[in-house]
């Protein structure tokens, strides 16, 4: 009887000690992450990653896109941001202004994919088709082998990294068609293409799922290893940008280096991005 | 005996009724602090609008500054991102304009009549019970909606789009054509003599009917043939922001159909005219302002609403070809804003940044106008009714 009461009592204290303990463990640190929704994800899975290993620290990720990224990192408002393009000249020096120097880290390659619903017929394109369709020279499937449909472009929006990259890579300066459908996200993309057959869009290699059709371009396979080694045309890093370089052994640089760890470069693969260090 | 007790009371009443001079003083500083306060309060939300004018305004007037004035709204060319970009938001004033016409048609005829049957058709009881019920539309987030317009909504048009249109143009055509074809016969009947006329009215009913239904059988066997590329487009939108402005309609032109009163309606039976008639012929005149008032509220609805079009209409800015093709993607005012903002600093690109406040002021232009025309319609038939 007098024993159960002691082990009652030592079990009641070893739980409030348990509840009590985090919260009255050392202040903890906060990582402010900001920006781009393609960069998102590997942000989270490496807050996650990085939280479960170090208690004393809070790393909260915000998806905002590219642009809103590196609007807080200039304002201060976070430590890191991520960002699928490079960050723009007038961006530098609005940085510069307000006494900050952006720092860039490539974190993972990411390919552009284009994709169309499952049941269409057409197997790749060159980039040259891409951008006919995307600027409005091919309107109907059957001039590219496939049904008599019109052809439904859809497209990120203006605001994202994905857009910018499209933009760049595959429209090179060309007008995308006013006819084309904007949508604002990856995963929109994803969700518009399996349910329009007639439709065409683009995403990162990481949103590809069994859903839609990825198309071949210069008839070269999206895949890690084409992307990873710069074979497959549509391509782009995705990056990282702190505030200068964090000070060494610091939560913020462990947590800007983990891509380069092996832990953090399966992180990369599960996602479906490509590591930089996969040459 | 009588007078001792007055003379008691009134001493009573006395010490009750008048306060010292301090305590005068004090109540009416109170009172006054009270007020203060209270006025601070009340003219906060007004300052906050003066505010909100004042700096859309002083963002939106440089952008007309250094693009112009003609190229915003006589261009279709919508491209803000490019080094040489091109602001011309004509395809997006109509985008606007399209989806809130169409919203208005799914919303008012529904609206209006849903209101009609809840304040003179049900019981009391059932009212009670329907009217909170329709409000519940308004509780649920526009994103809610905007994910069934995308996801669910946007596929089922693309698969049995063709089916989809000739059902629901089968609803309302059928009811509106039996009724038309009744009072089209019997107007034409009127004009027979006495002895031909029932005659003549049930020939000419056939004669429409069959009419009719060759009609509606052509326009449902086009219909039925159309093919839906794209599920996300002005109709779509149309439809989800419709329902997204019925509880506004049906509830400002119900407590309007209400306001009427019970004198003019059992004046109107008295006289002998049945329900019908006295619906159409004295409720609905008499609520005429408040359904408008109705009417211009769903509009406002509709026109400001920014995740569902934004979700729902496909983005594109580009004026349908012909214009009032539904079935093609555009891009509102309110969507533009929402999906460019991230890029568009002022610290990075100034005319795209300054652009959103131009097409921001444009919406604020129309809410002012709007609210103040149903502010002067509502003022009107209360002068009338009163």
């Amino acid at each position: 009887m007098k024993g159960s009461k002691l082990i009652a009592m030592i079990s009641v204290f070893a739980l409030v000690g348990l509840v009590v303990a985090p919260g009255s463990a050392v202040a903890e640190e906060r990582i402010i992450i900001d920006g781009s929704t393609t960069v998102g994800p590997i942000a989270k899975a490496f807050a996650e990653y990085y939280m479960s290993k170090n208690k004393d620290v809070n790393i909260t990720v915000s998806e905002s896109g590219s642009g809103n990224g590196a609007k807080s990192l200039i304002n201060g408002m976070c430590h890191v941001a991520d960002m699928s393009r490079f960050m723009k000249d007038k961006e530098f020096a609005a940085a510069v202004k307000k006494g900050r120097t952006p720092v860039a880290h490539v974190v993972a390659i990411d390919g552009i994919v284009m994709v169309v619903h499952p049941s269409n017929p057409v197997k790749g394109f060159t980039v040259a088709q891409v951008r006919d369709i995307y600027m409005g020279r091919i309107t109907n499937w059957k001039d590219l082998g496939g049904p008599n449909v019109e052809i439904v472009m859809i497209s990120r929006d203006t605001n994202s990294g994905t857009y910018e990259t499209f933009e760049k890579l595959v429209m090179k300066k060309k007008k995308i068609y006013e006819k084309a459908e904007y949508v604002g996200s990856n995963g929109a993309i994803r969700q518009r293409v399996q349910s329009t057959p007639a439709s065409i869009g683009y995403i990162g290699l990481g949103f590809v799922d069994r859903s839609v059709k990825a198309l071949e371009i210069d008839g070269i396979v999206p895949d890690m290893n084409t992307i990873s080694s710069g074979i497959y045309p549509i391509a782009r890093p995705l990056f990282m940008f702190t505030d200068g370089y964090p000070k060494l052994g610091t939560h913020l640089h462990r947590f800007i280096t983990l891509h380069l760890s092996p832990r953090g470069q399966e992180i990369i693969e599960e996602i479906g991005f490509i590591p930089v260090t996969r040459y | 005996m009588n007078d001792r007790i007055y003379e008691h009371t009134e001493s009573d009443l006395r010490s009750r009724l008048l306060m010292s001079r301090g305590t005068r003083r004090h109540r009416r500083l109170g009172a006054l602090a009270g007020d203060t306060v209270l006025i601070v309060i009340a003219s906060s939300s007004l300052i906050a609008l003066l505010f909100i004018f004042y700096f859309i305004i002083k963002d939106a007037i440089p952008f007309f500054q250094i693009e112009g004035v003609r190229e915003f709204f006589t261009s279709t060319r919508w491209y803000p991102s490019r080094e040489d970009a091109e602001f011309g938001a004509l395809s997006i004033l109509v985008g606007s304009t399209l989806v809130t016409t169409g919203a208005v048609v799914v919303a008012v005829p529904m609206g209006v009549l849903a209101a009609l049957c809840l304040s003179d058709i049900l019981p009391f009881s059932m009212r009670q019970v329907v009217k909170p019920v329709i409000e519940m539309l308004a509780a649920i987030p526009s994103v809610v909606y905007g994910f069934f317009a995308l996801v669910v909504f946007a596929p089922l048009l693309q698969e049995k789009g063709g089916s989809l249109l000739s059902v629901g143009a089968l609803i309302v055509l059928v009811p509106v054509s039996i009724i038309g074809v009744g009072v089209a016969s019997d107007l034409i009947g009127a004009r027979f003599s006495e002895g031909s006329r029932g005659v003549a009215r049930i020939a000419s009913a056939a004669v429409l009917s069959i009419a009719v239904i060759l009609v509606l059988y052509q326009l449902n066997r086009f219909l039925g043939g159309l093919r839906i590329v794209s599920g996300t487009n002005a109709l779509n939108a149309s439809i989800i922001l419709g329902i997204m402005a019925l509880p506004t309609v049906v509830s400002v032109s119900e407590d309007a159909l209400n306001a009427v009163g019970r004198e003019l309606r059992e004046g109107s039976y008295a006289l002998g005219a049945t329900r019908a008639e006295t619906l159409l012929r004295v409720v609905i005149p008499a609520a005429k302002s408040g359904i408008l008032a109705a009417v211009i509220l769903g509009v406002m609805r509709a026109v400001g609403e920014t995740m569902v079009v934004w979700m729902a209409s496909g983005n594109a800015a580009r004026i349908p070809q012909p214009i009032f093709n539904y079935l093609e993607p555009i891009r509102t005012l309110t969507a533009t804003i929402a999906g460019d903002m991230g890029e568009a600093d002022h610290v990075t690109g100034s005319a795209r940044y300054h652009v959103l406040f131009a097409m921001a002021f444009c919406l604020l232009v129309f809410a002012f106008v709007s609210n103040f025309v149903s502010e002067m319609i509502l003022r009107r038939s209360r002068k009338q009714l009163g």
